[in-house]
């Protein structure tokens, strides 16, 4: 795969594409025997997050994927993909769950961040966020993320905070939209392509700053770039698994000391 | 017609006694509470710094702050470089503003602090500094005050006061929310314990990482506490919303807060529950 010669501004372009692919797409493709797994536990359901249990490369992986819908009325029934803090509560369970049964947790993110409504913020939105990152820390179990098209702000990150974290050729990770950095900082947020060159959200540049794993070429044809990433998700979760639990847990922590 | 558009109010004929009046009170000797809107005297507010009416804390440096909350204190000077990661114009300079004004060399003091015999690792977050957001520095000084506190078997004691992520940081600051998590979940696992204190303004990425994973969370009065910023909110609601939905009293009400405590006690309640919270050594 040649070098992404996007700019900034095209790459997030590509990351909101309407022919993205999607969370129900990569479940079909890359497992079988998949049992989807719903609730907190707590309140409720929130339907923004696929999570459930399938089969990879010949055992059980719990997978978490943040989902956009693909009609307009699930669109606005996940709202945009933007989980609740039910979505983070529900993703935190699943992931003490693999842990239980030392299964890998794969994740995939696709989300703009967090959902930033009012009910969201009555029921902690913030406080669910924290309490992933330390499960996520502290989780003996490997944990790979692949960003498939948005990664957005600590909203993304609740999800990535694991041993690996992988991006499609088009998709972006930032600390927030290259839209409310521009309206931040600049207080205009019509500058918001200047503002996805200074973020430095491409694969490419996030490769260089150590802050990903890799990149995973991405294909008009859904199909072959499901390839790619079983390939990618074979490779790690291959090496992942051959390390001791304490090893894994360090290694972790390394991974983000480096910043 | 300009002579029908004037209107002939007492309030407008009020001529100001003298101009110059303004330019002899100094600055500031009136203060307004923003939470309670009531106006005192700067001196009525006191050495802590809270509305005498509603109790709320006006934000401080961490150097105010230090001054009456522990009988001792002794400050971590890492001396750690600043870097521009993401090579953002004027980053450097800001932040050197910022330390001349603060008198800190990041957006957190770090120190090991002591109330009566009790010694405990002390961070306090400056919302001076470049809103109190997270740098990489302010990351790389609250990751090495956990790790200090785990090493030496403290607890640690943590003021967060910040507007969230470091923009100017870009994908780094938002890195040192699992950074930091991870040195939060060490001292935890060590069965050592961690009481966050959330002042006026805690919010974004600092909320939604290691402000919210004390064992205890204790917030001042009126403190705005949030995740998203009010105007994402109403923007995305497309509706104005509450205006003490992001209070402290509003989380403590919701179960996210253990308890709201003024300022002139926080010493007290920091001692308390640090004697409270000893592991029992077997």
């Amino acid at each position: 795969m040649g070098k992404n010669t996007k700019t900034a501004a095209e790459i997030v372009q590509a990351a909101r594409a309407k022919d993205k692919i999607t969370a129900t797409e990569l479940i079909e493709n890359l497992f079988t025997d998949f049992f989807e797994l719903h609730g907190d536990r707590a309140l409720e359901d929130d339907p923004a997050i696929i999570g459930g249990i399938g089969m990879f490369d010949g055992q059980p992986v719990t997978v978490i994927a943040t989902d956009k819908g693909n009609t307009p009325q699930e669109r606005a029934l996940k709202h945009f993909g933007c989980p609740t803090p039910a979505g983070y509560r529900k993703a935190r369970r699943l992931m003490k769950q693999a842990e239980k049964f030392r299964r890998p947790v794969i994740t995939f993110v696709n989300t703009a961040g967090a959902y930033p409504g009012a009910q969201a913020e009555e029921e902690g939105q913030g406080y669910s966020i924290a309490q992933n990152l330390m499960t996520m820390s502290e989780l003996k179990t490997p944990l790979i993320t692949v960003i498939t098209g948005e990664g957005g702000s600590g909203g993304a990150l609740a999800l990535a905070g694991g041993d690996s974290v992988w991006m499609l050729e088009n998709s972006m990770y930032s600390v927030l939209s290259p839209e409310g950095f521009a309206s931040i900082l600049w207080k205009d947020s019509s500058r918001a392509d200047e503002a996805a060159e200074v973020l430095q959200l491409s694969p490419t540049k996030l490769l260089e700053q150590n802050v990903i794993e890799g990149i995973i070429p991405e294909s008009q044809d859904h199909q072959e770039t499901c390839q790619a990433i079983k390939k990618v998700l074979q490779k790690e979760i291959a090496r992942l698994q051959k390390m001791s639990l304490d090893a894994l847990c360090q290694a972790r922590i390394e991974r983000f000391s480096q910043f | 017609m300009q002579l029908y558009q004037k209107q002939n109010r007492i309030s407008q004929q009020h001529v100001k006694a003298d101009q110059k009046a303004a330019d002899k009170v100094p600055a500031n000797l009136w203060v307004k509470c923003p939470k309670c809107q009531q106006t005192f005297d700067q001196a009525d507010l006191g050495r802590y710094s809270t509305c005498p009416n509603c109790d709320y804390g006006f934000r401080i440096g961490a150097r105010k702050r230090i001054e009456w909350l522990v009988d001792d204190f002794s400050e971590f000077k890492l001396d750690l470089p600043e870097t521009n990661p993401i090579d953002f114009p004027g980053y450097l300079d800001k932040i050197e503003e910022c330390k001349e004004k603060t008198q800190v060399d990041e957006s957190v003091l770090i120190g090991s602090a002591k109330i009566d015999d009790q010694r405990f690792a002390l961070g306090i977050m400056d919302p001076g500094f470049i809103m109190g957001s997270l740098g990489s520095v302010t990351g790389a000084k609250i990751t090495y005050l956990f790790n200090w506190a785990t090493k030496n078997h403290l607890s640690v004691v943590l003021f967060s006061a910040s507007g969230g992520a470091r923009m100017q940081e870009g994908i780094f600051s938002l890195m040192q929310m699992q950074k930091i998590t991870n040195a939060v979940t060490t001292h935890s696992n060590a069965g050592l314990f961690y009481l966050s204190v959330l002042t006026d303004p805690t919010t974004g990425g600092v909320t939604a990482s290691f402000a919210n994973q004390g064992d205890v969370i204790l917030a001042e009065p009126h403190a705005l506490i949030g995740f998203a910023g009010r105007r994402v909110i109403e923007q995305t609601m497309h509706q104005k919303i509450a205006d003490d939905l992001q209070s402290a009293e509003t989380l403590f009400k919701n179960g996210f807060v253990d308890a709201i405590v003024k300022r002139q006690a926080e010493k007290d309640v920091i001692a308390q529950l640090i004697r409270l919270n000893e592991k029992r050594q077997s």
